[in-house]
């Protein structure tokens, strides 16, 4: 089947949502994805980041598609023709979910965990504007308590329902799930019970944002002063192949392997890359881990700028920014 | 004028079996049992040009043609009884006052359909109308209009009630089947929909009580001369819900076609405007379709009088139109403050958002606070402005109709009343003078 994305023709299998077919031809084409994940079933549609405006259904019927669509959960028609950087409409219309999902957010960046690898800071600098026009109260959830290995900050959370579908199909039974609903909605575990697994660790690296991090790893370093290795150990209970952040030789984290859209990574053999909790938690030695080697890192990542060698530069360009903005320069004080 | 589905609501003791099929109740069973074949009754649906009574409009005939009818899978048919547009309450007084209207509907479609089980979801709020229908049921079942054989013939029939938990999400088709299926009432994302997929993943249709109690008077009379009433692609017969600030407000069933005007002040229907007051809008269809003022509710832009028919009413789309709706005709007098009301019907929408989309999630409580904002007497002029912005952020964006619905009220109470609400920014106060006064103390 053959699809036009933004220009760009690529031919797919059927059965290929209009995100894959993007993410096919590459990031300069690809809609950002809050919500959907290609390793877990009926993930997708709820975010409306991905949104993209179909302008011919198909060859058959090349009628364009009244409302935009969410392209993960789309499927191509041979002869489509889609619009997603290129169509203003489009780039608007994600603006505004943009602004939606953070109207809410505490954006409490500078305590967060997540700041670095937060999915929702990067669709914030791409698609968001520099100010808010939401002027109310944001809304708080009282924390609860899930266990001493995932720490869960519902105020972060934009219900993306990814750790739900995590916990349903990779772990033997889900405790936690979205109670009540609207904008109220929270996730948490039916009152206050433990979420306890072998696997129950993935839900930290598939949540989009900082609602759910790894306990053991709660203020100890900032993400992009810590050192990301690949590495593995043989594990009876999963693949074994994961990612250490190392700081020093100290071992900070475990995580799985990520790939470009910051999905965990199948094994090369084709196994699921989801870690089990005792590579996560309890191998943090790195005598316990072979390491392979550095991680590749996106140049563009704040993780891998890691060492802060042109301090004064970056500072300079960090003023001419905010004057831009309309801030107060960084070193006067109001 | 000819009235089809509440004719008999007078008759005393019309809830129960006996005095139904006096009054000539299951005539279309027979009918269509003894004489008929499934398709011809699917066709005769068709020719009637039966249009879908909940709010869409879609054509009957042509939504059961779309049912997958694949070898040894069952269908459903699902009666969506969730009725919770606020201003509508029309099914509800079928299901209370004839109860059998609805049951004889769903025996006759579920033979054209070949469904061999049917569903009645209704709404948690309606538990004693659940127990006059499972009552009508029971009568049903142990007269042998439904169970195996059903008047000697090789069709079986099973008609279950369940009750749902009161959300107003589950009226939307797909939520309403994942309530049924035991889940939490989300929407599902289509395709697929409901005709292939639906419940427990079999095909499904889901039609409105009141679609499915005019499928009998289509096979007794015959589709064609259902046709014959009603004005163009608008047929039949449409109960409407009237309320607000009018003479008799009340359940009314009209022929489509009735002049607005005609149906606002005769005394035959509305009885007029109460305590002699002035027309000021009219929400045609329910909360969630656009509300117009008097000048354009009562004639076009075109300056034609406007009639109570799926075309005429959405007439010059929503510039100037509105939408025939589920029929929640609500009326309101000159006292009214459009901008209370918008603040009333997008506090609904916020507390009824299941939140699984961001816009709609996000979106509405925005809208509420801002509106808010307006009661207190605290906004400024810009705003309007980002109240526009951000219901057309809204809408379009969502998985289910709800983001639409919630979206609508306030760009069609802008586009038509933007005066009042540059008014309250300017004194920075509000005044309401109407007698509604004891809500005047809302809180958020």
């Amino acid at each position: 089947m053959k699809v036009t994305i933004d220009g760009i023709e690529i031919d797919v299998p059927k059965g290929t949502t209009i995100l894959q077919a993007a993410r096919m031809i590459g990031a300069q084409v690809a809609p950002p994805a809050m919500c959907y994940y290609s390793k877990l079933k009926t993930s997708g549609g709820y975010c409306r980041t991905c949104i993209v405006k179909v302008t011919k259904g198909s060859a058959q019927n090349p009628n364009p598609m009244p409302k935009p669509v969410a392209s993960c959960r789309t499927e191509v028609m041979d002869g489509m023709e889609v619009q997603n950087f290129t169509s203003p409409e489009v780039l608007e219309a994600r603006k505004g979910v943009v602004e939606f999902l953070l109207i809410n957010h505490p954006l409490d960046c500078p305590v967060c965990d997540q700041a670095g690898e937060c999915k929702l800071q990067d669709l914030g600098y791409e698609n968001g504007s520099a100010k808010t026009r939401y002027e109310f109260k944001r809304r708080e959830f009282e924390m609860i308590d899930i266990g001493d290995k995932i720490k869960l900050h519902m105020n972060r959370c934009i219900l993306c329902y990814r750790c739900v579908k995590t916990a349903e199909q990779f772990t033997d039974e889900r405790v936690h799930g979205v109670i009540h609903r609207g904008d109220m909605g929270e996730i948490s575990t039916y009152i206050e019970k433990v979420i306890d697994n072998d696997f129950s660790g993935n839900v930290i690296d598939v949540c989009p944002v900082g609602a759910l991090t790894d306990n053991t790893f709660r203020f100890k370093q900032r993400v992009w002063f810590t050192k990301p290795v690949d590495a593995h150990r043989n594990c009876p209970t999963c693949s074994g192949r994961v990612r250490v952040w190392l700081k020093g030789e100290e071992v900070v984290r475990v995580t799985a392997r990520k790939d470009e859209w910051d999905e965990i990574m199948d094994t090369p053999d084709g196994k699921s890359g989801f870690i089990c909790n005792s590579c996560r938690y309890d191998h943090k030695q790195k005598s316990d881990w072979v390491i392979e080697g550095p991680t590749q890192v996106n140049r563009h990542s704040v993780i891998s700028q890691n060492h802060y060698n042109h301090l004064n530069e970056l500072k300079v360009q960090v003023m001419k920014q905010q004057k831009a903005l309309g801030f107060m320069p960084l070193d006067k004080k109001p | 004028m000819k009235k089809l589905l509440i004719h008999n609501d007078k008759v005393p003791n019309i809830h129960t079996l006996d005095v139904y099929r006096a009054q000539g109740g299951y005539a279309s069973v027979e009918k269509a049992l003894k004489t008929m074949t499934p398709d011809q009754v699917t066709e005769e649906v068709k020719k009637s040009g039966l249009r879908g009574r909940g709010g869409a409009g879609f054509p009957t005939g042509m939504k059961w043609s779309f049912l997958a009818k694949p070898e040894g899978v069952p269908r459903y048919l699902v009666c969506n009884a969730d009725e919770s547009e606020p201003g509508t309450f029309k099914d509800r007084y079928l299901m209370e006052k004839i109860p059998h209207a609805l049951i004889e509907g769903m025996i006759t479609s579920s033979y054209a359909l070949g469904a061999k089980t049917s569903y009645i979801y209704i709404r948690g709020e309606y538990f004693y109308v659940a127990r006059i229908l499972e009552q009508a049921i029971a009568e049903a079942y142990a007269a042998g209009w439904l169970g195996k054989n059903i008047l000697g013939t090789d069709f079986s029939h099973d008609c279950h009630v369940q009750v749902g938990g009161g959300a107003y999400i589950c009226g939307e088709e797909t939520a309403l089947l994942e309530s049924l299926e035991g889940k939490r009432g989300n929407p599902r994302i289509k395709p697929p929909f409901p005709a292939v997929a639906g419940l427990w993943g079999c095909p499904t249709v889901v039609n409105n009580v009141e679609t499915i109690a005019a499928v009998c008077p289509i096979v007794n009379m015959g589709g064609e001369e259902y046709a014959k009433i009603g004005i163009g692609k608008s047929t039949g017969t449409k109960l409407i819900s009237a309320s607000g600030h009018i003479n008799k407000p009340g359940v009314y069933e009209i022929e489509l076609g009735v002049p607005v005007e005609e149906f606002i002040f005769s005394d035959e229907y509305c009885g007029g405007i109460r305590n002699g007051k002035k027309l000021k809008a009219v929400v045609a269809g329910g909360s969630s379709v656009p509300i117009l003022p008097t000048e354009l509710i009562l004639k076009t832009a075109k300056g034609e009088p406007r009639l109570m028919t799926y075309e005429s009413l959405a007439d010059g789309g929503f510039q100037t139109g509105t939408m025939l709706g589920s029929g929640g005709f609500i009326v309101m007098d000159e006292d009214t403050s459009i901008v209370k009301n918008l603040f009333t019907f997008t506090r609904f929408y916020h507390h009824e958002s299941c939140g699984q989309c961001s816009p709609c999630r996000e979106g509405t409580g925005w809208m509420e606070k801002i509106l808010h904002k307006f009661l207190d007497g605290t906004a400024n002029e810009s705003d309007v402005d980002l109240l526009w912005d951000i219901q057309s952020k809204i809408e379009g964006k969502t998985i289910c109709p709800l983001g639409e619905a919630a979206a609508w009220p306030v760009a069609a109470a802008i586009r038509h009343f933007k005066d009042e609400f540059l008014e309250i920014a300017r004194k920075k106060k509000f005044t309401d003078v109407s007698h509604y006064n004891r809500l005047n103390k809302i809180s958020a």
